[in-house]
């Protein structure tokens, strides 16, 4: 366990760097996980972000890629639709990379 | 991920015993479990502050092991040392550590055995290589018992069948009693029990992925397929991993179990209670936690009054439903509890209990109750990866060998170009993907990647010569692992998939001109 110190607050994350508690989170922890990912955040990565947080407080999970991609091409256009498209934006994986940004805890099993 | 890049080791022309890298591996650990993650198992907390207690605790539960479980006893004491299995593994294969030769792995323990439980070993210790449990060898325990993948290959190659995976279970067992879990495995049975599942899909969850399914497969093929869920008076229950409902390449598989029972008219469902195939409690060695996960399997099949059980594409499931469901559950004859003389009523005579996917897919192509466009899987040049636990734990069909030739029947009936990898790293010598076992997480990654090696040298060779595009697998940790492996050794990851992915590119529904 340790924590992540942005603008004087401190949150507590796990081995993996996955926020611990939900509710810690805010665009600024988001921007902060994201270094830690060497990713860097632009409007489209938070858009993904974004929509994997509103999926995340309707069904308690993050979404499965399928549905991801999908959603993200009805909302965003059919060019962004793809798995592809996700992947350039987070190159570890949308599922388990873009969870962490997004604050959510790391998707687990057989994936 | 942030930290040091992980490199593959080189493919080899010639596989041979690798050079041995002493302690190439040593201090490799994965996350421990913590308190939250421990105590709803039933398992202490964390190691306990006084040494002497953990040690007490784990020597007593070896103690109780060796009378539980006959065959830990003799695999205990029948290893002469021969060295036939020592270059069978491919965690040693590939990283070349002597403490990942399956004997090596058995001797961690049989050492700390023949300190405190034979005459020699407590007399003279240092005369039978008998050590104390100390803190030091409690680490090596962790470390290396999480660089097995309880594949079973090395027993294959035992002149006395000595199966390291039940030795790694016992050691997982006995850590698990200490209070030094894994954090990825018992951070998922946690799950299993309290949302249904590995991964924590909800029923609403659940229910809005399969719809994003059924509205895709009508998109593709203007057919209606229905992904049926919690369908009371459904013939079939398919228990399937959940990964099969969430990752990719793995959902191309649901895509295609549902194409399968639509094509046959076969009325089936999924069931958000028992909506997981895995069963962790077996890599962990814990006898009551296989059970309670199976049990959820037992509660759901009486519950939506089903007569048929059918497990979808997972490796250590098949194994458990196969070889443990009966006298766990009572799908199967051999439960003599109420619920499962109940549920041996309820269930179809006819059909074997449990069936595997492919076993229902094959016996529907040879009824002639299947049809396909084979020619809708031209763009793939096709080898079949066999897993495992479904190669050395269990069988389908009716005849020994089953299990290897009904997923490849399959493959050819709904395919046109298919290649065998290398006699000898296939069927029962089948090499794991790297990732069984409960290994599948990513701070192991440097052994995963580093035990796939074998698999990709056979992969290489028939890419080289045949062109092959497609690496076809009945087992959720085969692909996931694969899928992340893959591109160390420069393969693409989309080249691994399931035999029921191939089965949804090519049937027919019925509606075509």
């Amino acid at each position: 366990m340790g924590t992540l110190e942005v603008n004087g607050k401190s949150v507590e994350v796990d081995e993996e760097g996955y926020l611990v508690n939900l509710n810690d989170w805010d665009e600024a922890i988001g921007a902060e996980l994201a270094k830690t990912e060497n990713v860097n955040m632009t409007e489209q990565h938070w858009e993904v972000v974004n929509f994997l947080r509103e999926y995340y407080n309707e069904f308690q999970i993050a979404p499965a890629v399928r549905v991801l991609t999908k959603a993200i091409g009805k909302k965003l256009g059919p060019e962004k639709g793809n798995s592809q498209y996700l992947y350039e934006l987070f190159p570890y994986g949308p599922a388990k990379q873009a969870c962490k940004i997004a604050g959510l805890p790391k998707p687990t099993g057989c994936i | 991920m942030a930290g040091p890049e992980l490199k593959a080791p080189a493919l080899r022309e010639y596989p041979t015993a690798p050079a041995l890298q002493p302690d190439a591996m040593a201090g490799l650990k994965c996350y421990v479990a913590n308190e939250k993650i421990q105590e709803p198992l039933g398992f202490p907390g964390k190691l306990a502050d006084n040494w002497q207690d953990t040690h007490d605790r784990v020597i007593g539960r070896m103690g109780e092991l060796l009378k539980k479980y006959c065959s830990f006893k003799v695999f205990m004491d029948a290893c002469v040392h021969c060295g036939a299995c020592a270059d069978k593994c491919h965690y040693f294969l590939g990283s070349g550590d002597p403490k990942n030769m399956p004997v090596a792995r058995q001797d961690l323990m049989r050492s700390v055995y023949r300190r405190y439980f034979t005459p020699t070993g407590k007399m003279f210790p240092s005369l039978v290589g008998a050590r104390d449990l100390t803190p030091e060898v409690l680490d090596e325990w962790y470390s290396y018992y999480w660089q097995c993948s309880e594949c079973r290959r090395c027993s294959v190659f035992c002149p006395y069948g000595i199966d390291t995976a039940e030795i790694t279970m016992v050691g997982r067992e006995l850590l698990n009693y200490a209070g030094y879990g894994q954090k990825y495995l018992n951070e998922i049975i946690g799950k299993v029990h309290r949302v249904g599942n590995n991964l924590g899909l909800p029923g609403p969850a659940l229910r809005d992925t399969l719809d994003g399914l059924e509205e895709d497969v009508k998109e593709d093929t203007g057919v209606d397929v229905k992904y049926p869920l919690d369908e009371k008076g459904a013939e079939v229950l398919l228990i399937t991993p959940s990964a099969d409902f969430f990752a990719e390449p793995h959902i191309d598989s649901t895509i295609g179990y549902g194409k399968v029972f639509h094509a046959a008219g076969i009325s089936w469902t999924f069931s958000s209670l028992a909506s997981e195939a895995g069963n962790f409690g077996m890599f962990i060695g814990n006898y009551d936690q296989l059970r309670k996960i199976a049990l959820r399997i037992r509660e759901a099949a009486l519950d939506l009054g089903v007569k048929r059980i059918v497990v979808g594409e997972c490796g250590h499931a098949w194994r458990v439903a196969y070889a443990f469901w009966n006298t766990l559950t009572g799908v199967g004859a051999g439960g003599k509890d109420p619920f499962a003389i109940e549920l041996q009523k309820q269930l179809d005579p006819r059909f074997k209990q449990p069936s595997h996917i492919c076993e229902v897919t094959w016996d529907l192509i040879q009824q002639g109750r299947l049809k396909f466009d084979k020619s809708a899987n031209d763009h793939r040049v096709i080898t079949f990866h066999d897993s495992c636990n479904v190669a050395r734990a269990s069988r389908m069909g009716d005849y020994p060998g089953g299990q290897f030739d009904i997923p490849r029947n399959i493959v050819r009936a709904v395919a046109n170009k298919f290649h065998d990898m290398a006699e000898d790293t296939i069927g029962e010598k089948t090499f794991c993907c790297g990732g069984g076992g409960g290994v599948l997480t990513d701070e192991l990654m440097d052994i995963r990647v580093k035990g796939a090696l074998p698999r990709m040298e056979a992969l290489q060779r028939v890419v080289d010569d045949h062109g092959v595009n497609f690496m076809a697998t009945i087992c959720a940790i085969c692909k996931a692992q694969f899928t992340k492996v893959l591109p160390y050794y420069g393969f693409k990851s989309g080249m691994v998939g399931g035999v029921h992915q191939l089965v949804s590119t090519a049937i027919k529904l019925g509606n075509e001109q």
